[in-house]
């Protein structure tokens, strides 16, 4: 019992004001995190996210840094070095070392077009062009077609989904009905459709995805911008008769700019397929010109034979777009704050 | 220890949860019994631990919380060392729970019949057309109108009311020992609050079934209880009768909690509050854990937790004011006209000569 | 609910004739004509084609033509094949592509659900590594590269399976493979982040209070809750099985409409690839039709209203 427990004398008294402020019961033993500052804590303890970054970061360097420095001229023909294998240097495993079998027998490719003192480590093509060079710059042809796919996908699915959320009603529903016509033919067809009529070409690429391609992003953020509507806050600035631009900018698009970065990461890869898709079709990137998915198509006629050609550029494909995936969970993940551990 | 009296005796329980800042001390050694049909009611602000309780005894603690020390005991077993799969057989059939949100708490796609049948089937391995034909028995006790033709109805075709009968159907379609209601009453409207307590206070004469009742609410508690325990950042300060505790309330958090709910009598138009908010149980203070809130706090407060202190047979409080060295201190005004009531009330019972409260031998905890 | 299938009805034949619309015109944008090589006919027999193929007309007669023909799936002549009408040359080619287009769509999917529900289940054991590994990886290979994978691997070196043949069911598996490979992965991540969030429910909390056991819950609970859902992604997926055919279709020389639009845009037969924009558009809308009604059959917070949201 309590009693029996021997207390200092003055254990007794009464404690001041002083001494109770510095007890503090407002004291926070967690640190306080702001939203991004937590949606990044969480994001860097996502592996897979978090590699992904570095991968993509990677990717993004080398690919654009190849227009400065780039180990061999992406365009430059020189057929007596065709077909040669991959060759890294130190490596002795057989598929990097510039040995291929040839009539059942394993034989130095590099020696048999003289030159031993070389190195492709990802090998050349059919007009001995250096495959590493020409990935580099496909997967910079890629990237670009969709950044700027994705940048368009970006103002027009925005502007189109938030207009629609905000204005509600009719014109929502037929702002809606405009998106389920669009949904009701495959997007790939109406892509082809769209480049038949404008050339095929790069430009042709950009324009036809990015018209086709917003339609997810505009549904999200309608669906979230009809939620924040509804909040007391956006009632609050609209009772202080603050402009609908400046609501739209200082309080809908800030909220909404986790729906946004998510679904970004996701319209990226899809526009990279896409891409691909098209090139691989025949009706994409046209030669000299290359792309990851022009790549693949030269790749894949000589498969059987010498594999390594498609290999690299599907590799680096489905690296990157593992990478925007991941890094897309990831960031899903990060921003909602139920995942809170 | 021993009390065949009582149906459940927590001892010394300790829950942590693990985040990612470190364990969060959500339950620190609370014991409490509970005896064969009463009603003990434990009350306390949200994050006191109220839920974790129960949830402990449910056996239904989220993935990060680990148990670091104590015992349950039911029926001389000990609820605790059981594995996931004997706690199967514990719940829905000895111990039922009633969550505190009906219109989440049913699941969305399964007849309501079925879903009040499920604990039969499971436990008492009955037949689906005899479970149904119990079930239905069931919603008629609960209150279910044309409960013939709503059998087969879906939980979004009830009210919240409805859904909450329906909830209460199934935690007692198999007449548990021990009824669990987490706040069963704090998504309701007022007037269907009334109902359902009502409800609940039928079936318990009925069915003959223990409750622990959590809530925050105290005007809730006066008139279901018939003990009542009081927690604040993962203890329970103060236990002992509804009247006690009411009308003679020894801890200071206990008087702010009082204080803070309207009543008939109180005056002015300011309903005092508890200044402050409770502590980061991340990293519990040392001491009284109510100290920097409490406006009688003593030095000792912060350097020593309060022992329980017994008041009566049935009433302890842990408040260093209860220790003989403490000074005198006059609780607020509106405690006082309380206790004043009290000693009216037990002078009034002690003239009869009848007790109000049935005196029995109550094992001094800690 | 037949006022519901009436409205529904209605707006998939609006859309079609939208579609059918806006490819006719979409197609007048176009240069070029059948005749690839202009320069070597006379005039004579320049109008001779261009009245063969009914271009000598106003164009708002072409379209009312080509409209009343579409409706009775009459989509014109091929340029490529001369005298081929559009609808028979589709429908002799449409067989192949259902087949292995339900056959990938059946197996993704199924699989999927499997891959799915033991991810959530295991939650961050190996088994939803394992799971989450083979759905991101499904996601991000894009189908034709796992189709020349699997040509070349199971096909040619192994020899388990016959390639870029058509004949009896033993050469759809790869094809089949090829093109589930995306839905599966799809919807295993569906499956897991819906069962995540459904074992996570108050009603979950209260099956298990309940007593049942974890294979109880699983089964009795958690599993229809968070399959119904799934319905709602058939649709996309369906877009992805046919954009996917058009690429696989022609590694595996399947003779299919995904083929044949290949071909089709490569020799610029605006016929057929009109006809084709408008049997795609019609295959997606009745898919999301029937979704959108099985949707409302299964769920019955939608059944009694009537209404999808």
């Amino acid at each position: 019992m309590a009693d029996t427990v021997k207390l200092p004398e003055d254990s007794f008294k009464r404690i001041n004001a002083d001494d109770r402020a510095a007890l503090d019961s407002e004291k926070i033993a967690a640190p306080s995190l702001t939203f991004a500052q937590d949606a990044w804590r969480r994001l860097r303890k996502n592996k897979g996210a978090w590699v992904s970054l570095i991968v993509l970061a990677i990717v993004f360097i080398m690919a654009f840094g190849s227009l400065v420095v780039s180990p061999h001229n992406p365009n430059a023909v020189n057929p007596s070095y065709a077909n040669l294998p991959s060759k890294i240097p130190g490596i002795g495993i057989n598929g990097f070392n510039g040995t291929l079998v040839q009539a059942g027998q394993r034989i130095d490719a590099y020696k048999q077009a003289g030159a031993s003192s070389k190195f492709y480590i990802m090998g050349t093509d059919y007009l001995g062009r250096d495959l590493f060079s020409r990935v580099l710059y496909g997967t910079r042809i890629s990237l670009i077609i969709a950044l700027v796919a994705t940048l368009f996908d970006l103002t027009i699915g925005v502007t189109y989904g938030m207009f629609s959320g905000w204005k509600g009603g009719r014109i929502d529903t037929i702002m809606q009905r405009i998106i389920e016509i669009i949904l009701s033919i495959p997007n790939l067809v109406v892509i082809v459709l769209l480049i038949l009529i404008l050339k095929p070409g790069m430009t042709s690429i950009i324009i036809a995805i990015a018209l086709t391609s917003w339609t997810n992003m505009a549904r999200l953020v309608r669906a979230q911008t009809m939620e924040i509507k509804e909040q007391e806050y956006i009632l609050a600035a609209r009772t202080l008769g603050e402009r609908p631009l400046k609501i739209a900018f200082k309080h809908l698009l800030p909220n909404l700019s986790s729906v946004i970065i998510i679904n970004t990461m996701f319209t990226i890869p899809n526009a990279i397929f896409f891409e691909a898709t098209l090139s691989y079709i025949g009706i994409g990137i046209s030669s000299p010109q290359a792309s990851l998915g022009t790549l693949l198509n030269d790749g894949q006629k000589n498969f059987q034979f010498l594999p390594y050609q498609m290999w690299w550029p599907a590799l680096i494909l489905s690296i990157i777009m593992l990478a925007f995936n991941l890094l897309g969970d990831g960031l899903r993940d990060a921003f909602d704050p139920r995942t809170k551990e | 220890m021993e009390n065949d009296k009582n149906i459940l005796e927590v001892r010394n329980l300790q829950v942590n949860f693990k985040t990612y800042a470190g364990d969060v001390k959500a339950i620190r050694n609370v014991s409490f019994d509970l005896r064969k049909g009463e009603t003990l009611a434990i009350v306390g602000e949200s994050g006191s631990g109220k839920s974790v309780t129960t949830r402990t005894i449910m056996g239904l603690n989220a993935r990060n919380a680990d148990i670091t020390s104590g015992s349950i005991l039911y029926k001389d077993q000990d609820l605790l060392k059981k594995s996931d799969k004997e706690m199967e057989q514990f719940r829905g059939q000895d111990i039922a729970e009633i969550f505190q949100d009906p219109m989440t708490s049913l699941d969305p796609t399964m007849k309501i019949g079925k879903q009040i049948a499920e604990p039969l089937m499971v436990h008492k391995g009955m037949k689906k057309e005899k479970a149904l034909a119990q079930a239905l028995e069931m919603m008629k006790l609960v209150g279910i109108t044309d409960a013939e033709n709503r059998i087969n109805d879906y939980p979004h075709q009830f009210s919240g009311g409805m859904r909450q009968r329906i909830v209460i159907a199934i935690a007692l379609i198999n007449y548990p020992e021990i009824l669990i209601a987490d706040e069963p009453t704090t998504a309701l409207d007022v007037t269907i609050q009334a109902q359902i307590l009502n409800l609940m206070k039928e079936l318990q004469d009925k069915i003959s079934t223990s409750i622990i009742f959590i809530t925050h609410d105290l005007g809730v508690v006066a008139g279901m209880a018939d003990r009542v325990a009081v927690m604040y950042a993962g203890k329970i300060v103060e236990y002992g009768t509804v009247d006690e505790i009411f009308y003679n309330p020894k801890h200071p958090y206990t008087w702010g909690l009082l204080s803070s709910m309207p009543t008939l009598d109180s005056s002015g138009d300011e309903l005092p509050s508890i200044p402050g908010t409770p502590p980061d149980l991340l990293d519990p203070p040392t001491g009284d854990a109510f100290a920097a809130r409490n406006a009688y706090a003593l030095k000792i407060d912060t350097e020593q937790e309060p022992p329980f202190f017994k008041v009566s047979d049935t009433h302890y409080a842990a408040t260093w004011l209860l220790h003989p060295d403490a000074p005198k201190v006059t609780p607020p005004a509106q405690i006082v006209a309380r206790q004043k009531k009290y000693a009216e009330m037990q002078q009034a019972l002690v003239a009869k000569q009848r007790p109000s409260v049935p005196v029995e031998e109550e094992e001094e905890q800690q | 609910m037949a006022k519901y299938l009436a409205k529904r009805i209605f707006y998939l034949i609006l859309t079609l004739f939208i579609v059918i619309t806006l490819t006719f015109f979409l197609m007048k944008l176009l240069p070029g004509t059948p005749l690839t090589n202009q320069a070597k006919l006379s005039k004579s027999q320049i109008a001779l084609i261009y009245e063969q193929y009914g271009l000598n007309k106003p164009v708002w007669q072409q379209y009312l033509l080509y409209l009343a023909g579409a409706v009775r799936g009459n989509f014109g002549t091929s340029f490529q094949f001369s005298d081929q009408p559009v609808s028979y040359l589709l429908s002799s080619r449409i067989g192949p592509s259902l087949q292995i287009g339900l056959q990938a769509m059946i197996l993704g999917v199924i699989v999927g659900i499997i891959v799915g529900a033991f991810g959530a289940m295991r939650q961050n054991s190996w088994v939803d590594t394992t799971a989450t590994v083979v759905s991101i990886l499904g996601i991000s290979i894009p189908s034709f590269v796992l189709a020349v994978l699997l040509q070349y691997y199971l096909g040619l070196k192994l020899g388990w399976f016959p390639i870029a043949e058509w004949g009896g069911f033993i050469y759809t598996v790869l094809p089949t493979l090829a093109l589930g490979a995306t839905p599966l992965a799809e919807s295993a991540r569906f499956v897991r982040t819906e069962m995540v969030d459904v074992l996570s429910s108050d009603y979950i909390e209260l099956a298990k209070a309940k007593g049942l056991s974890r294979t109880g819950v699983i089964y009795h609970h958690a599993l229809r809750n968070s399959l119904i859902p799934l319905i709602t992604i058939v649709g996309p997926l369906a877009v992805n099985i046919m954009t996917g055919s058009m690429v696989v279709e022609n590694i595996f020389s399947i003779p299919g409409i995904g083929e044949q639009f290949v071909k089709s845009v490569l020799t610029n037969d605006y016929p057929t690839i009109m006809g084709l924009t408008i049997i795609y558009s019609f295959m997606l809308c009745v898919v999301l039709l029937f979704t959108d009604i099985l949707y409302g059959i299964v769920d019955p917070r939608i059944r009694i209203t009537g209404k999808a949201n």
